[in-house]
Formats: C-alpha cells, sequence, structure tokens
C-alpha cells in the first residue's frame, strides 16, 4: 500500500548512509543478556575492522557485565538480520558485506547471567 | 388591538440549530470541493452530513459560559494550593517524577491536539463535526495552558520543570515517543485524525492515560493536578462521544469505509498501546503510593470496558484489533521493561529513577505472579547489587530505535521474554527495523511516511543535537553532554538517582520545617 496524499508523495529517508559524515550504522544487540535493555546503535567508518569492533567498540559497552571477560569469540555464534553470519576478523565492515543499518546479533551459548538473563 | 409580543428567547432546540446547524452553507463562488479538498481523499465516502447527530447538542455560548465557570474554580483552587505549600502535602517528592513526565510528555500533545482538531474542523465539510471539531479544538488548548498552569507551581522548587511543555517535546529521546504519534496522526487526512485521535486515543485509550495520573495524584497528594483532572473531566467525556459518534458516522454512511476504518482503528490501538508503555511504567514503579497495577489498570479499562465497546461496534462489522493477543502477553511486560531501560538512561532523561526498594518488588511479585520474580526482580536486584559496590549501572552506549513508535528496542518477543524482538523490512534498498509485528505493519503499510521518522538516536550520531556553535572536533568533546544541554537538561540536577538529588534533600528539609521546631 501507498500513503493516500492529494499529491504526490515523494520524501527523501531521513538517515540514509550520507548524512552520517562518512560513517555507516551497525546495530550489535548481545542475546540473553537483558541488563542492556536493547540492542546498540553504533555509528563507525566503513573501513572499521572486525576485530576492532570486538576487541574495542563492544567492550566499551557490554564490559561491565561479568559474563563478557567469559566469553570465547572462537564459539560464539553471530546473526545478520536473523540468519547465520561468519565474521572475518581481519576483513573491514564494508569488506565483509556489512551495510549501512545492518543488524548483528552476537550469541553466547552457556553464557546467559547465569541463567537470569541479566 | 393588542400586538403580540415576539418571543425574545430561542428555545434549546431552535438555539442549537441557528448556532450549529444555521452556520453552515454551501458555496458558490468556488466549488465544494475545491472549498474542501481534503474530504475525499482519504476514500471515506458520506452521503449525507446532517445525518451527523451531535450527542451534546452544545452551542458555542453556553460553551463559553460552562468553561469560563470551571476555569474561575480551577484558579481559585491552584492559588490556594501555592499560598499553602500545597506542595508539601504529597506523600513524597519522588512521585513528581511522574508529573514530569505528564508535562514534558503529555501536555504538549493537548496543544498538537488542539492545532489537530481545529484543522479537522477546518476541512469537514458537514457543519455538525466543524462546530464539535472546534469546541474540542478549544477544550485541547485550555487544557494545556491548565495543565502548565497548575504544575507551574513546582516549577519554583523543583528539578526538571524548567524546560516545561514546548522545549523538550522536540528534543529528548522519549519524548520523540508521544510526539511522533501525534505526528503521524496530524499528518493524515481529517478522517483518520478522528480515529487516531477521536476514537482510539480519547475513547478507547483515555482511561488509561487520564485515569492512572489523576487517581495517582489523588493518591499522593497532589491536589493540584487533581484539580485539574476533574475540571477536564467533563470536556473528556464530550470527546470520548465526539469520537465514538464520528466511526459511527462514517460506518452507517457506506458500507465502502470498514475496511478503510478497520485498517485505522488496528493501526492507532497499537500505536496508542506503545505510547502507553509509559503509563504503566508510571502506575507500576513511580507512584509512592500505588493505585493499581498496569496489568489491573488494562484488564478493567481495555479487556473489560474496551471489550464491551468492540461487541457494540460488531453489529458494523468492526473486529477487535489483531494486536490484542500481543497485548495480552505484554500486559504483564512492558512496564518493568519501560523502567529498566529508564532506569540505565537514567543520566540522559529529565526525571529521577530509582530501584524499586524490597516493599515494592514484593508487591510486583504479588501483582504479576507469572513474569516479575522469574524475569525482573533478578535484574533488579544485580543492579542493586552493583550500586551497593558503588558501580550504580549506567547504559553508556546510545540504544537501536524502533522505527515506527520509536521507543528502544526493548520489547521481547511474544513467545520467549528472554529474546528481544527484532523486525526489519527494507524499502528502497534501506534497513528499517520495527520492535514487533504491530510496528512492522505499519511501517509496511506506509513506508514513505515512516521513513521519514526523526530517530534521536540518528539525530544525535547525525551531529544535529548539539547547541548552536558546537565544535565535535575540539579535544576532550562529550557528545552527552552537548546534547543534555541542547536538551535544557541540567547535568547532575535533572537527571539520574532519586536518591541524592537535590529533590530529595530539600522536600526533606522544607517539609521537616512545615511539621517540626528544627
Amino acid at each position: 500500500m501507498a500513503v493516500k496524499a492529494l499529491y504526490d508523495y515523494n520524501y527523501p529517508a531521513a538517515d540514509t548512509q550520507d548524512k552520517f559524515h562518512g560513517n555507516q550504522l551497525l546495530y550489535v544487540g548481545w542475546d540473553d543478556h537483558l541488563m542492556f535493555c536493547a540492542p546498540f546503535a553504533y555509528c563507525l567508518p566503513p573501513d572499521t575492522k572486525f576485530s576492532e569492533l570486538v576487541e574495542k567498540h563492544l567492550p566499551h559497552s557490554y564490559s561491565r557485565h561479568p559474563d563478557w571477560a567469559q566469553i570465547d569469540f572462537a564459539k560464539a555464534v553471530w546473526l545478520k538480520s536473523g540468519q547465520p553470519f561468519q565474521p572475518d576478523m581481519n576483513k573491514t565492515l564494508a569488506e565483509q558485506g556489512l551495510k549501512h543499518k545492518d543488524v548483528l546479533r552476537l550469541q553466547t551459548p552457556g553464557l546467559n547471567g547465569n541463567g537470569t538473563y541479566f | 388591538m393588542d400586538m403580540k409580543a415576539t418571543k425574545k428567547k430561542l428555545g434549546l432546540k431552535e438555539k442549537y440549530a441557528h448556532m450549529t446547524r444555521g452556520l453552515g452553507w454551501d458555496t458558490t463562488y468556488q466549488p465544494m470541493d475545491k472549498v474542501f479538498p481534503q474530504a475525499a481523499f482519504e476514500g471515506i465516502k458520506i452521503h449525507d452530513w446532517d445525518k451527523w447527530e451531535d450527542p451534546f447538542r452544545l452551542t458555542m455560548d453556553a460553551y463559553w459560559k460552562y468553561q469560563a465557570e470551571k476555569e474561575r474554580k480551577l484558579y481559585a483552587v491552584l492559588d490556594a494550593f501555592a499560598q499553602n505549600n500545597g506542595h508539601l502535602g504529597i506523600t513524597d517528592a519522588r512521585y513528581l517524577n511522574a508529573v514530569k513526565l505528564f508535562l514534558t510528555g503529555i501536555s504538549p500533545l493537548e496543544y498538537v491536539a488542539h492545532r489537530g482538531f481545529a484543522a479537522a474542523g477546518r476541512n469537514f465539510p458537514g457543519v455538525g463535526p466543524r462546530v464539535a471539531c472546534l469546541m474540542q479544538s478549544i477544550d485541547e488548548v485550555r487544557h494545556a495552558q491548565t495543565q502548565i498552569h497548575a504544575l507551574s507551581n513546582y516549577n519554583k522548587f523543583y528539578e526538571g520543570f524548567h524546560a516545561g511543555a514546548t522545549h523538550q517535546i522536540e528534543r529528548v529521546w522519549y519524548l520523540s515517543v508521544p510526539k511522533s504519534f501525534f505526528d503521524d496522526a496530524f499528518s493524515a487526512g481529517p478522517f483518520e485524525w478522528m480515529i487516531a485521535i477521536g476514537f482510539s486515543f480519547e475513547y478507547v485509550l483515555t482511561n488509561l492515560l487520564f485515569v492512572p495520573f489523576m487517581s495517582g495524584a489523588a493518591y499522593n497528594g497532589d491536589m493540584a493536578t487533581v484539580t485539574f483532572g476533574f475540571s477536564a473531566q467533563s470536556d473528556e467525556a464530550r470527546h470520548m462521544t465526539l469520537g465514538l459518534e464520528c466511526i459511527k458516522f462514517m460506518l452507517e454512511q457506506d458500507p465502502d469505509n470498514l475496511p478503510i476504518v478497520q485498517k485505522w482503528i488496528d493501526k492507532w490501538a497499537w500505536r496508542g498501546i506503545r505510547v502507553l508503555t509509559l503509563v504503566g511504567m508510571m502506575m507500576d514503579y513511580m507512584l509512592p503510593k500505588r493505585v493499581m497495577s498496569w496489568k489491573e489498570a488494562w484488564e478493567i479499562y481495555f479487556e473489560q470496558n474496551g471489550g464491551a465497546l468492540f461487541n457494540d461496534l460488531a453489529k458494523y462489522g468492526i473486529k477487535v484489533p489483531e494486536c490484542i493477543t500481543q497485548c495480552t502477553v505484554d500486559k504483564e511486560h512492558i512496564s518493568h521493561q519501560a523502567w529498566a531501560t529508564f532506569y540505565q538512561y537514567a543520566h540522559a532523561s529529565d526525571f529521577h529513577t530509582w530501584l524499586p526498594n524490597d516493599e515494592e518488588m514484593d508487591w510486583l511479585s504479588a501483582k504479576y505472579p507469572n513474569t516479575f520474580d522469574k524475569y525482573y526482580r533478578p535484574r533488579f536486584t544485580q543492579w542493586r547489587e552493583m550500586a551497593d559496590k558503588g558501580e550504580r549501572f549506567y547504559n553508556n552506549t546510545l540504544p537501536m530505535l524502533c522505527q515506527v513508535c520509536q521507543i528502544p528496542m526493548v520489547f521481547t518477543e511474544p513467545d520467549d521474554p528472554t529474546k528481544i524482538c527484532y523486525r526489519e523490512s527494507e524499502y528502497q534498498g534501506e534497513k528499517y527495523h520495527t520492535c514487533s509485528d504491530g510496528c512492522k505493519h505499519i511501517f509496511d503499510d506506509e513506508p514513505e511516511k515512516y521513513i521519514q521518522a526523526w530517530l534521536p538516536v540518528h539525530q544525535i550520531y547525525q551531529g544535529n543535537c548539539f547547541p548552536e556553535g558546537t565544535d565535535p572536533t575540539v579535544e576532550g568533546f562529550d557528545p552527552m553532554l552537548k546534547v543534555l544541554e541542547w536538551y535544557h537538561i541540567e547535568n547532575g540536577k535533572d537527571n539520574m538517582d532519586y536518591e541524592g538529588s537535590g529533590d530529595q534533600a530539600n522536600f526533606a528539609a522544607w517539609r521537616g520545617m512545615a511539621t517540626q521546631n528544627t
């Protein structure tokens, strides 16, 4: 369905990538850890290496959780838009096809706030 | 011969006829459809505007008289409240955080409702609804004004009231939730506006909005807000009746209107319910003396009263909105999820937060036997342990937001309260994320509209939420502090914990002076 209007209804999207000063948005949620009420929105250059995301940006947000230090990233499961995703730590976001406003979910089997989902 | 004296006064019926229906006319210089261009584009077919039944038969002269009398009484009470330090009679200054949420989140909606009903009154060709919309428009601007006046007294003594009802609504992240609701309605046509605000908001959901706030005010000794509530009550009754009359009128005029009306009811019920998350949180967590739980309010005012309404509308073919299945699950979760959100983003909010104490957690367990102890008590307990160690948790990263309701993506899957609910759509090569099937459905129906959403998190990242002249490239630039400055939230005063706040200290000191000799 389209918007019903008296005229040709056509307005630009508010959040296209060109408005983020050379960066792109990337959303990341950590499953089973609701100490953090919602997934996070990161605004990062497309040439950010995935290792930088995991070693710098995510710890900034998540490291206060006692489970964070326990994560074995070799065993972590990633989903992109709900589908399995195999990140390459040495590639940049752009190089592994992560586009503006993509959403990743990090799953760390065995870690769930000691069964409380905290 | 005696002259027969002319009757000096019109009877009520004649007066109504002259003062409402008699004020309308058909245009001659221009065709009617040019003068009323918005009457037809939404697809609603109206054959006879005279079939509009006005249940109140109120005329403008009587309106002025009643309202003037009511406001004289209201302002007399407000003066007495101010002169007698009425603010010291509330249960606890913690309560005022609910009032701050009302002033910054609800009062501005009254003003937009004023504008919206003025526009609807202009755009309907029928004189009956035009007069009714005119009165509601004036009601709404009066409500905005009387609310601001009623609450301004608190601004003399407490933090978080100074930016009032105008500055923050266009800026602050959580206020974009109610704002976007009204923007969505106002940018639709006049008939959709009437379903969105007149029916869904004023009729289906108003009891869930006003009763909790007004009962909460009464329970917590806030005479200023109670008096305003009483004053507005008769107007609200008229608004509800207008909303219901409008929906029945549309359905009776043409059978083709049914699917359009049903679509709007489905959409606006969900939009409204999402906004009411804030009210649920207020009821369960923010009142020192609680009225009832959000779940109980939902069951009485929506499931029972709303159920009766939908039974009544079934004869027109209207069905209960599909989203209600999810609401039956959500009623046991959303207030806890919302308070958990404000607790961790309290540094970015215009009111104070706190963790529920043991007595409050026991009350929540009793009210939410299926969910609180299982899912939410552990969260609050662990945050409390952190706080006791001097490591109070503030979330330091901006959250992902729903493209439609604009609430952070805090809601969980209907069948699993441990998993965040992610929904995704694509439009013109760009991804859009929503928090629920309800919001995704609304997005997919009119993507052209929602791609324009002013999402606070994205706007911050675009650099649009700093005071003029801010240079984000200077050394040590702290974007969060600049955003707070732009919000007119005074860091360390208006935000963060209630425990240790100026409000807490001042209330204790002033009440002490009122009740003790030292």
